[in-house]
């Protein structure tokens, strides 16, 4: 199968995913009507908005793959300006924050992308760790505003990194030259953000069916063992099962989605007591369903970048 | 054409969702009041109200920061159809509230901003008077408290540029003036009114 053509494996792929999303809007659609108690019509009411916004989101991912890698940068820069605003708007900020705030979204986000753009390596890696890191905490000390200073400067960089970095890790797949597969890029972000979602679809339903032991009651309320264990094993499988579009065995197809699951875990947890020490719930309301868009987004933001310095590092030469 | 472009990028970059608390957008002679913070407030009281109501309720604005001849002062003019106001007083400039009184005459709504310049804090501060003479003058027109969630964060008092924090505009329910109520219980009660709706 390895040998097909790469419009012929996405015309797939859609197929695929669409028929997913016709099973789950019908079984949808079948609960709402079956549903009785008050509580039940609430998670119903949940899930359907869920598979509602997932047809919002393939479409997006069918309309970046058909305008080609320039329209997929500018969706996964837009994703990272919406996740950026996000998380600096739930975070308390100061007058004295404007300067490295606009620095962030001015500069270093655009020019992020741009160097993904250029395929400029060795800079697109190390611009937000060491160029922001020492130029944002500069700006915020040229105001003269030390209240807070570590906190404030400590908050921002960590909005920069998880919302523009780690995300800018995934549209960086498509720079990677993998022999052989430089026509078929597309399909390792496919990959990527397919197994996420994926996880987390399936580690929510496993955990509504069966979920009773709490992993981090106070972090994450949500988050079962039986949901992680089942959840995360299904979406592993399911990974192992996608390997033929990717350049991966089925075995190493199955252990990066294992690695995929598990930082997709992680991230979840990490943003989750992030955004319970700021005292929220989500993020923001964008996503109908899906609270905001780094709601979304937080199993993508640990999963991106080390999935792609694993690829990186094993599969070019 | 401006109008959308503006609508547009106050969208892209601050949101500035509409939350109608405890009223409806109606066509009603009104009166909208809101705290102070940033020059993006006007802006995304006028860009929350739907296209209908935008043509008629004008922002009143201060003479000496929007009426120049820059872009500013020329989307003030011909876009948000401001009423520019002096500042400065004295007793030359005669009644500061006369250009208020025309547009309220003539039927039109208005969006004002009681505290007279922008603070820094989170609720609003004291209210001058102006507010509770046209509420006197104009009975029937409804009284309506914004609250304005961000804007002092997103564009504050000295800085060059807004950056992007979402803001949110919250409508409260309509305000009246009590038959016998003076002029400091009204204002302090239209203050409050605008900080009940802060989250």
């Amino acid at each position: 199968m390895t040998g097909l053509a790469a419009h012929h494996k996405m015309l797939m792929l859609f197929a695929g995913v669409g028929a997913l999303l016709v099973v789950a809007s019908a079984i949808g659609w079948a609960l709402a009507r079956r549903v009785a108690t008050p509580e039940g019509r609430a998670t119903i009411d949940n899930l359907n908005a869920r598979i509602r916004a997932w047809w919002v989101m393939i479409a997006i991912f069918a309309v970046g793959f058909l305008l080609g890698p320039a329209a997929t940068l500018i969706l996964f820069a837009l994703t990272s300006f919406y996740t950026l605003r996000e998380f600096v708007s739930l975070t308390p900020t100061r007058a004295a924050d404007v300067p490295p705030i606009a620095a962030s979204f001015y500069l270093f986000l655009p020019l992020q992308y741009w160097l993904i753009w250029t395929e400029w390596y060795g800079l697109f890696a190390i611009l937000i760790p060491v160029y922001a890191f020492l130029l944002l905490p500069s700006l915020a000390a040229l105001t003269g505003d030390v209240q807070d200073f570590l906190l404030r400067v400590a908050r921002l960089q960590w909005g920069l990194m998880l919302t523009v970095y780690c995300v800018s890790h995934a549209p960086a797949l498509l720079t990677l030259d993998i022999p052989g597969y430089l026509d078929q890029r597309f399909f390792l972000l496919f990959f990527l953000i397919a197994v996420v979602q994926m996880s987390d679809v399936l580690q929510y339903v496993f955990g509504k069916l069966f979920g009773r032991r709490k992993v981090a009651p106070v972090v994450s309320p949500s988050k079962t063992w039986e949901g992680l264990i089942g959840g995360g094993l299904s979406a592993t499988a399911l990974g192992a099962a996608l390997w033929w579009m990717t350049p991966f065995t089925p075995l190493q197809a199955a252990g990066m989605a294992f690695v995929i699951v598990a930082m997709g875990f992680l991230g979840g947890l990490s943003l989750s007591a992030i955004k319970r020490s700021m005292g929220a719930k989500d993020w923001g309301t964008m996503v109908k369903g899906h609270g905001g868009v780094l709601d979304r987004m937080d199993s993508v933001c640990f999963a991106a970048p080390v999935f792609f310095h694993l690829t990186r590092f094993f599969f070019t030469p | 054409m401006i109008d959308l472009l503006l609508i547009g990028a106050t969208r892209f970059l601050v949101g500035g969702a509409p939350h109608w608390v405890g009223c409806e957008p109606t066509r009603r002679q009104r009166i909208y009041f809101a705290n102070h913070g940033s020059h993006l407030d006007t802006l995304l009281i006028w860009a929350a109200l739907p296209a209908p109501l935008r043509g008629r309720t004008h922002p009143v604005a201060a003479a000496d920061y929007w009426g120049g001849e820059g872009v500013m002062g020329r989307i003030a003019r011909d876009t948000l159809k401001a009423v520019l106001v002096n500042r400065a007083g004295g007793a030359e400039a005669g009644d500061p509230l006369a250009p208020l009184r025309d547009m309220l005459a003539k039927g039109e709504s208005l969006i004002i901003f009681p505290e007279g310049t922008r603070t820094t804090e989170r609720l609003p501060g004291p209210f001058k008077s102006g507010l509770y003479r046209l509420a006197l003058d104009f009975p029937q027109v409804e009284l309506i408290p914004v609250y304005l969630e961000n804007p002092g964060r997103a564009f504050p008092k000295g800085a060059l540029i807004p950056v992007p924090i979402a803001c949110a505009v919250r409508f409260g329910a309509p305000l009246a003036l009590g038959a016998q109520e003076d002029k400091a219980a009204f204002l302090a009660r239209a203050r409050a009114a605008v900080s009940e709706l802060a989250p």
